[in-house]
């Protein structure tokens, strides 16, 4: 296990090495930058502002400066926003998680509990059920679900805020500031976990139909063992660890922020920072985001691989 | 010998979009105290269907199941029991082991876990004391090292250990029936002896009754009191051991034997069977059999012999004897 570790660790070092180079290159080779998108400036105050920034250095130089900035855990500064980019960060991850971390939850608890019994009940009259309701929801875009949410929630039953993470103008503090931030939450995390529920609800149907027609699930049986135990105990333990692999991609997904739902519901989340900052070519922000991405999808996919050392014992490592 | 089981009229039919398949057709037979029957067969003759007829077991496994016939264990209709009745007798009362030990156990638990199942859901015991006993079944089936076998998973150990396992979970709450569906069929052979004779000693120990399924009339001969003989989801034929085997009266039981090779006996070439199962779904009211016999008549044909006596201790389902009898 140590000297997998380790051996994993600097493969990861070499990839995000190479994944920050490819990176950078990517942002300062796009024609146009921060500057020249800005109408109002003369030509030789554009020419002193590349300057000042450094923006007419060659790109390996620029590359160097900003991952030795990069490594000491400085990402640079928002030129758009004019803040660190840590520090928006910071601000706005957290809020993204926030909304993640839930619907997640949700997603997961549903998806496992309605496709158990989905498999069980192949073919059931609850099954057909399931299957007409996820297919209804994966293809209606999120956008839509969103609006129409809002619409009946919150325009005409004025139960739910419309939009936003506080009330505007609210200055709550404590228990009462918590409330507020669950009432506005609802809408976004309802519909995200409407969305994510059908693909996941599918997969883990099909993993317990291959489970259960298993030797060792009639062997439970012919036990003795509840049917309920059954179920949850010896065969969803087993219908889990194909699953292990999608737990690495939900790490990215967690602190990735979602673009069209932080839209619609006027979430201050990282989402929304970072397509705002793309029409204004606030590259240190994006390089930074990205390479953020980068850095969580390699942590993921080494924990999948962890977990499934714990979870499966024919793993070895 | 008093009746610990008894089967009558069993039917487990299932239905499918082709059509009807009588897995189990309207068979009886009964297993007495600590007597051992032996069911044999051919692969899809209906032998392990019977097997999970009788645990409860094929509604479990979602299809359309036992269609009629009573069931009685310990003078109780096991098809009338209500679903939880039925699991506290699973694993307690009648335990089951099967063909394939490889797969036949959680992959992702340990044999400690899964042998103290069992224990703790029929005997109520605590972890400690279902542990502790755990620990005693692993020695008594044979394996060394009990405590770090409760920690393994299986597959860290071999088949004919994982079988013992599987026997060690089967009798840990001494049950009063086993039914063992080819046991040992998986295995090799000097581990097949070792399975059989464990068994064999389990059963004189606690005068347990055995339900072995087997298609190999070598385990027959070493382990049965009483033989039931099945074709197609019929029962062909039946008897005790030493009649069976000195004088079988059924042409398939007949060609089942010769099929088997003898020790010191030079054959050319081993006999077989001509021909091949019916599909289950073209069954017409015949004797199954009728399309693979050397003494096929009429009557064969259009009609299905039904089970008689023939002496005092064998029964048969054949029109050669039926004639017979008539006759006589």
């Amino acid at each position: 296990m140590g000297a997998y570790l380790s051996k994993r660790l600097s493969y990861i070092m070499i990839i995000l090495a190479a994944a920050s180079l490819m990176i950078f290159c990517l942002y300062a080779m796009t024609p146009g930058d921060f500057i020249s998108s800005n109408i109002k400036l003369s030509a030789e105050r554009k020419a002193e502002l590349r300057e000042i920034y450094g923006l007419n250095r060659p790109v390996l130089e620029r590359y160097w400066t900003w991952l030795t900035h990069a490594l000491r855990g400085d990402l640079g500064y928002s030129l758009a926003q004019q803040r660190p980019v840590l520090a928006l960060f910071n601000t706005y991850i957290w809020n993204s998680f926030l909304l993640a971390v839930v619907s997640t939850f949700f997603t997961w608890v549903i998806a496992v509990i309605v496709g158990v019994v989905a498999a069980y009940r192949q073919y059931s009259w609850f099954d057909t059920l399931v299957m007409i309701v996820i297919f209804g929801a994966m293809s209606i875009p999120s956008f839509f679900i969103g609006l129409f949410l809002i619409k009946i929630f919150a325009v005409d039953l004025h139960l739910l805020p419309p939009g936003g993470i506080t009330t505007t103008g609210s200055n709550a503090v404590g228990w009462a500031h918590v409330q507020e931030v669950i009432k506005h939450m609802t809408l976004p995390v309802a519909v995200m976990t409407l969305l994510g529920t059908g693909s996941l609800t599918r997969y883990f149907r099909s993993n317990m139909i291959d489970v259960i027609r298993q030797d060792y699930i009639r062997t439970a049986r012919a036990k003795g063992v509840k049917e309920s135990k059954v179920l949850f105990g010896h065969a969803l333990r087993n219908a889990m660890l194909p699953a292990i692999t999608l737990v690495g991609f939900e790490l990215p997904a967690l602190f990735g922020g979602s673009l069209i739902i932080e839209k619609i519901f006027n979430w201050p989340g990282i989402g929304q920072l970072y397509i705002q900052s793309f029409g204004q070519r606030d590259y240190p922000l994006l390089m930074g985001f990205t390479m953020l991405i980068a850095i969580l999808t390699v942590i993921g996919t080494l924990l999948s691989d962890v977990l499934y050392r714990i979870a499966d014992p024919r793993v070895k490592l | 010998m008093e009746n610990l089981l008894r089967v009558n009229r069993l039917s487990t039919h299932f239905h499918t979009d082709e059509g009807t398949v009588k897995a189990v057709d309207d068979i009886s037979f009964r297993v007495g105290k600590g007597e051992t029957v032996c069911i044999v067969g051919e692969s899809g003759c209906g032998k392990s269907i019977t097997a999970m007829s009788i645990m409860g077991l094929i509604q479990a496994q979602g299809a359309s199941g036992v269609t009629g016939g009573t069931i009685e264990f310990g003078g109780e209709d096991l098809l009338k029991l209500g679903k939880n009745e039925l699991r506290t007798l699973r694993g307690s009362e009648i335990s089951m082991i099967f063909q394939e030990p490889m797969s036949s156990l959680n992959p992702v638990m340990t044999i400690g876990e899964q042998l103290t199942e069992p224990l703790r859901i029929h005997r109520k015991l605590n972890r400690k004391a279902a542990a502790k006993r755990a620990v005693e079944l692993i020695a008594q089936v044979g394996i060394s090292r009990p405590e770090q076998i409760m920690d393994s998973y299986p597959h860290e150990l071999s088949g004919g250990m994982l079988q013992r396992i599987m026997i060690a979970i089967a009798i840990s709450c001494g049950p009063k029936l086993l039914i063992a569906d080819e046991p040992t069929t998986a295995l090799d052979v000097t581990i097949q002896a070792q399975i059989l004779d464990m068994l064999r000693r389990f059963k004189d120990e606690s005068e347990m009754s055995i339900m072995l399924i087997t298609h190999d009339l070598g385990v027959v001969a070493e382990m049965a009191d009483y033989v039931i003989v099945m074709y197609a989801g019929k029962i062909v034929e039946e008897g005790e051991v030493e009649v069976l085997f000195d004088d079988p009266k059924h042409p398939y039981t007949r060609g089942l034997l010769r099929s088997k090779p003898v020790l010191g006996q030079l054959q050319d070439e081993l006999y077989s069977i001509p021909g091949q199962v019916p599909d289950p779904l073209e069954l017409t009211e015949s004797c199954y059999f009728h399309d693979r016999c050397e003494f096929c008549m009429d009557i064969c044909r259009v009609k299905g012999p039904p089970l008689r006596g023939v002496g005092e201790r064998q029964k048969t389902a054949c029109w050669l004897y039926e004639e017979a009898n008539v006759h006589a």
